[in-house]
């Protein structure tokens, strides 16, 4: 089965979803991911949906799904490039994304990242926002 | 209501259901929604898709371009031979899942149209149509 690349920067993760999931393929980037963060130790993890002219609820649950589930493996993410015309359907639809970070682009997503992870002591894991 | 074109496709797998994102997105621009009401159209329709796929256990999608004189639109009938809903009431209801999901899929999809109608038999069925005029 085709996977979505996991690219390790640092000590952070990227993700650059480049084609349109189906929910299979969303899953399936949920375990990698989380098993990933595990592996490497990643502190952070950068998810990039430019290339994205859809995000229904699955996309958009799978999305909060790997925030919720690196904050408990203590790391944080960011996604990154969100398009208009998704943010106004995602709201519509009634899943603003509340619990996930997101950045206009991959550069200040990284800021925020670099951020957030020097605010926290190492092994700080879950906390409240 | 003059319907201009139409097509019938299959919806039986999640891969279907990306077809038919792409598909609806392409009649979309042809009919000349804007990139929002285009999103908006083929959100709609991946909920619908996916709730044909899990719970209906597949069935079809109708899409039509349509004009009603002064306006154009798109309409979508999703329909399937699956056990159907037997309190639609609460299948509406915001966050009210059988599978799993957030429970979002009708209600948003409803949101995401000008009209939309379900009906359901438990034991034959359900049929889903939404439309969207420019």
């Amino acid at each position: 089965m085709e996977r979505i690349p996991i690219l390790k920067m640092g000590e952070f993760l990227l993700v650059t979803i480049q084609v349109d999931m189906h929910d299979r393929l969303a899953l399936a980037l949920q375990d990698d991911l989380t098993q990933r963060i595990v592996d490497t130790s990643a502190r952070g993890v950068l998810i990039d949906i430019s290339a994205l002219d859809v995000v229904d609820s699955f996309i958009g649950r799978t999305l909060g799904n790997i925030a919720a589930m690196s904050r408990i493996l203590d790391a944080e993410t960011v996604v990154v490039g969100m398009r208009p015309a998704v943010a106004i359907t995602l709201v519509e639809l009634g899943l603003p994304l509340h619990g996930v970070r997101t950045a206009l682009d991959v550069e200040k997503g990284m800021g925020l990242l670099r951020k957030a992870v020097a605010g926290r002591r190492p092994g700080d894991g879950y906390r409240a926002q | 209501m003059d319907i201009e074109r139409s097509e019938v496709i299959r919806v039986t797998s999640s891969e279907d259901v990306v077809r038919i994102r792409q598909l609806v997105r392409e009649w979309a621009i042809r009919s000349g929604f804007n990139l929002v009401e285009q999103t908006k159209i083929v959100t709609g329709a991946s909920e619908i898709a996916r709730n044909t796929v899990n719970h209906g256990g597949g069935g079809t999608l109708l899409v039509e371009a349509v004009n009603n004189g002064s306006r154009r639109g798109i309409r979508l009938t999703f329909e399937d031979k699956g056990p159907g809903i037997a309190d639609l009431e609460l299948a509406m209801k915001d966050g009210y899942s059988t599978g799993g999901g957030l429970g979002l899929g009708l209600g948003g999809a409803k949101r995401l149209s000008n009209e939309f109608e379900i009906s359901s038999r438990p034991g034959e069925g359900t049929r889903v149509r939404m439309t969207r005029w420019k």
